[in-house]
């Protein structure tokens, strides 16, 4: 599964303008500031952070739904096409998106059947008549069974909803799967179903998945590899044993401290103040306000995504020893 | 410990279909006591029946006693005064659940005006100081706020100011962090224990996150499909959960060390509420089924000193006796 | 605030040039009107020199720019049946309207309003149920066939009320009722939806969890929210104080601005129908204005998002 990676963004920017303010200046948001991954075909990237920080959007622009101001997407070892043209077409049938909200995705009208359905019409992929019989084995790769092709998304359970949901997404046989909180919406106990189901097509069919969640638990388990989101950055980067039991970040290891854990005492860095606004971007370092560690310089420069010495990719002055912890920085904390 | 609180065979039904089917329910003072289920389980239905805020279709019978007096169907105007008096409840969207066209700091006020009487400068004044309290930075300026001005975390730490407001002996937190980010639910689960240990509050947390109840909570209360199935102290449901429902939701999570393997996921789904098992009603998802758990709904036994389970095969007690898993 | 009622004026400002073009150009192509007013048998001559007077002889665009630069000039232009102004004309006949349209609209709202909260308050009560029927009914009958309803049981059946013109206040009675009574179903209904939204929201829960009583609850928590939806049908009440009534004035003979406009516009008397229209658009527009203004006072929401949106 080595060699040339099946994804690749580089360098991606998306930004928005934003109007705020009595005078009503427009302000420039950056979602996705800078961002670049690859993935490899039968492998998994979990993208994690808190809302705001950027990760769906990185989905869409991956998937091309967006287009990025800056940057580029290559898949399959070619640049993305130019879009709504025939090849554009023709490579979006090769990368599915699944979102949170299994009734939200699907048409309350059509029976889950004529939904999975579709994207092969769309694409014209196998002949009419093969349809049902295609349409039965995706409903069984997903664990429904084809009498289920008649039913309407509310008189499935919410599971089953998203098992429908991936069942179109397959459709086409994708090589690129892009989740978006595909067990948020979920129960407890069904969202261990979604994630064995999702790991189980994985290993069937070799697709890559970018698994973006805020949930630590539910990405460890699902990646070969994970990135943490900041602000529109990636602020580390690695193997999730790596990232989630020695986080390097700060804000990593804040986060990370903030998983609810049964049997752990109460010991855990609390961040203090909100997630911040991307319109108000602080300079250098954007977690420097909120960061226990932060030195001088951290407000001033930007630090860059670069390896540590055990290989992972950490954006932090102090985790890379260009600074000691709080050198004459006052600490800055809300009451 | 005293007894605040206590539940009795309470039930409710909407337009006839049954979703509590009889709970009893004990909160000490001061407690912290967790009630933890899916969704549809019951566990939210059944403070919001206790303190008679469901809507009136909605058809509550059995008991809640407040300190021995009972309060399900009481008058209203005894009610208004236990509610955000005695007891006080914040929800699980706290955008949605504060007044959209009225400043923070009235929202605050008219709960200090109805529970201690107070008005003017010094209701303003109070309110400034509970928002001080739960961590709000700049609380004089925020009270002239409106609740889209501020963050879901804000907005929150408000709700928790205006539940402080009447200085309740309980407090029922239902998903108070369900709809915040990582870091800031930890702000609030530490923001409550906090509060719990200043002021000797009870607090009953509702919520589908095994680890929030963990960290925050002396005692749990497992609910599934209507009913409470297991109650024991939280540490021993994490080390030895009896009910093999409340064993399937900590096997479902996935673990933070070790090697990474296939989930073991419990099968199905909840029944739905018009079309339950006659006996239990996990019956169906359940590894452990026997012919006699179809029989009848098991009832909430004891299987150790504090701790219940409403299971025929409860899982520790089969440990304990070294019985093989057989399926009757 | 000043930029946001800037835009909003500009805004109504290009509505009433719309008007105005829309209904040049209908009138315009609907037939001549020299030949309506001068009967068609008029000697050539006299048709030519009324087309002269009138400027109807120059191109579309001309005539166009001409009563364009009139209108702005204040200048309505004159009635080409009897030729005085044709504001005078349209004034004239707006007090009578206003007559008709103004208790009206109290009803609606005194009615209607109170009716929908109680319905709401009260849902699926035998009340409830009343009222949405009676609502239904009120909205569904056409505004002709309940006058003419009315006039056949009051007037012709029981002989109680004139069955039309405009004698005296009892004349008012019919045409006030057979206005109201469908508004006040429409706003009715309309309140009765937006207050069960309100109440079904969590806020409401919150207030009650806090120990508000349920009838403080429903007037300071869920009122100011229902009002939000609930103005903007009163304001398009508001707005249609002139132009609802057409068809009530012409079931009832009441000589109102209603009445003038259907007589103008059969005769092709450009200027009147002219004028008819853009006063009838300046009260629209005037009320929309309005009702922007008030959901800015009543939705801090909305009054961020104006601030945001448009300085």
């Amino acid at each position: 599964m080595s060699g040339v990676p099946l994804l690749q963004a580089r360098e991606l920017v998306r930004r928005y303008t934003m109007r705020r303010g009595l005078m009503g200046r427009p302000v420039e948001v950056r979602a996705v500031d800078g961002v670049t991954l690859a993935l490899e075909r039968g492998r998994t990237l979990g993208l994690v952070g808190e809302s705001g920080c950027g990760k769906s959007t990185t989905g869409r622009l991956v998937l091309g739904l967006e287009v990025p101001d800056g940057g580029n997407v290559t898949f399959r070892e070619g640049p993305m096409p130019p879009r709504q043209t025939a090849e554009w077409r023709r490579l979006r049938a090769r990368m599915a998106m699944v979102y949170q909200d299994p009734l939200g995705a699907l048409d309350r009208r059509l029976p889950i059947g004529t939904q999975i359905a579709e994207p092969l019409d769309i694409h014209g992929i196998g002949s009419r008549a093969d349809r049902p019989e295609r349409v039965a084995q995706l409903l069984r790769d997903v664990g429904l069974r084809p009498d289920h092709a008649q039913r309407y998304p509310h008189e499935l359970s919410g599971g089953q909803r998203q098992r429908a949901v991936l069942a179109r997404a397959l459709a086409t046989g994708p090589e690129l799967l892009v989740c978006d909180e595909p067990i948020s919406a979920l129960d407890v106990s069904i969202q261990a179903q979604v994630m064995n189901l999702l790991a189980e097509v994985q290993e069937r069919s070799g697709i890559a998945l970018l698994f973006i969640s805020h949930d630590l638990r539910a990405v460890r388990q699902m990646s070969h590899r994970v990135a943490v989101m900041y602000l529109g950055r990636i602020v580390e980067e690695g193997d999730p044993d790596a990232v989630l039991h020695s986080p390097a970040h700060p804000y990593s290891q804040a986060l990370v401290s903030a998983i609810p854990q049964p049997g752990r005492g109460g010991r855990r860095i609390i961040l203090q103040g909100d997630p911040p606004n991307p319109a108000a971007r602080p300079s250098g370092c954007a977690f420097h306000p909120r960061c226990a560690l932060a030195a001088a310089l951290c407000s001033r420069a930007a630090p860059v995504l670069k390896p540590l010495p055990d290989g992972r990719l950490a954006a932090c002055h102090v985790a890379h020893g260009t600074v000691s912890p709080r050198d004459g920085m006052p600490q800055q904390r809300a009451a | 410990m005293n007894t605040l609180v206590t539940i009795r065979d309470l039930r409710v039904a909407f337009d006839g279909v049954p979703a509590l089917h009889g709970i009893d329910l004990d909160v000490g003072s001061g407690e912290a006591l967790a009630l933890v289920g899916e969704s549809g389980c019951g566990k939210s239905v059944t403070w919001l029946a206790a303190l008679g805020l469901l809507p009136s279709k909605a058809q509550v019978t059995g008991s809640v006693r407040l300190d021995g007096q009972e309060i399900l169907h009481a008058p209203p105007a005894r009610l208004d005064a236990i509610r955000g008096g005695r007891i006080a409840m914040i929800f699980q969207d706290p955008a949605s659940s504060l007044n959209p066209v009225h400043r923070i700091g009235r929202q605050i006020t008219e709960a200090l005006r109805l529970h201690r009487g107070l008005t003017g400068e010094a209701a303003r004044e109070e309110a400034r100081r509970l928002l001080d309290r739960v961590g709000m930075p700049d609380a004089r300026r925020r009270l002239q706020a409106y609740p889209h001005e501020l963050s879901g975390g804000q907005n929150q730490r408000v709700m928790i100011a205006m539940a402080l407001a009447g200085e309740p002996e309980l407090l029922v937190a239902d998903e108070p962090t369900t709809a915040l980010d990582v870091t800031i639910q930890a702000q609030i689960l530490d923001l409550l224990s906090e509060i719990r240990r200043d002021t000797g509050m009870a607090l009953v947390l509702i919520s589908h996150d095994l680890g929030v109840v963990a960290e925050t909570c002396e005692r749990v209360c497992v609910m599934y499909a209507g009913r409470i199935v297991e109650e024991t102290a939280a540490q021993t449901l994490f080390a030895a959960p009896a009910h093999p429902y409340a064993a399937g939701l900590m096997a479902a999570l996935p673990p933070m060390t070790g090697v990474r393997r296939r989930l073991a996921a419990i099968p199905g789904g909840v029944p739905e509420p018009w079309s339950m098992p006659r006996g239990c009603a996990f019956a169906p998802r359940c590894p452990l089924r026997g012919v006699a758990c179809d029989a009848a709904v098991p009832p909430l036994a004891t299987v150790a000193p504090g701790h219940r389970a409403a299971c025929l095969r409860p899982q520790s007690q089969v440990a304990a006796t070294g019985r093989l898993l057989v399926p009757a | 605030m000043v930029r946001f009622l800037g835009l909003r004026l500009a805004r109504a400002l290009l509505t009433l040039v719309l008007v105005v073009t829309f209904a040049f150009i209908v009138l315009r192509l609907s037939g001549d009107p020299a030949l309506l007013i001068m009967s068609a048998d008029a000697p050539p001559e006299a048709i030519a020199a009324f087309r002269q007077a009138w400027g109807l002889d120059d191109p579309v665009w001309q005539q166009y720019l001409r009563y364009f630069t009139a209108i702005f000039r204040g200048d309505l232009g004159q009635s080409m049946r009897d030729g005085r102004p044709a504001i005078e004309l349209v004034a004239e006949r707006v007090p009578a309207t206003l007559a008709l349209t103004l208790p009206a609209l109290a009803m609606k709202i005194g009615l209607g309003i109170p009716a929908g909260i109680y319905a709401a308050l009260h849902r699926n009560s035998f009340a409830d149920r009343a009222v949405m029927l009676l609502a239904v009914a009120g909205f569904t009958v056409p505004s002709f066939v309940l006058g003419l309803l009315l006039v056949l049981v009051f007037a012709v059946q029981l002989g109680w009320l004139p069955s039309g013109g405009q004698d005296s206040w009892r004349h008012a009675i019919l045409p006030v009722l057979t206005l109201g009574i469908g508004g006040a179903a429409v706003l009715a209904r309309f309140t009765r939806s937006a207050m069960l939204e309100v109440l079904g929201q969590p806020y409401m829960r919150t207030a009650l969890a806090k120990g508000v009583p349920w009838h403080v609850a429903v007037r300071r928590h869920a009122l100011p929210n229902a009002a939000i939806p609930t103005v903007t049908i009163v304001g398009f009440m508001v707005g249609s104080l002139l132009a609802g009534a057409v068809v009530v004035e012409s079931v009832f003979s009441w000589p109102g601005v209603g009445r003038l406009l259907v007589v103008a516009v059969a005769n092709r008397d450009l200027a009147v129908v002219q004028c008819i229209l853009l006063l009838v658009a300046t009260t629209m527009v005037s009320a929309n204005l309005i009702v922007d203004l008030l959901y800015g006072a009543l939705d801090p929401r909305l009054r961020a998002q104006a601030k945001g949106a448009n300085g």
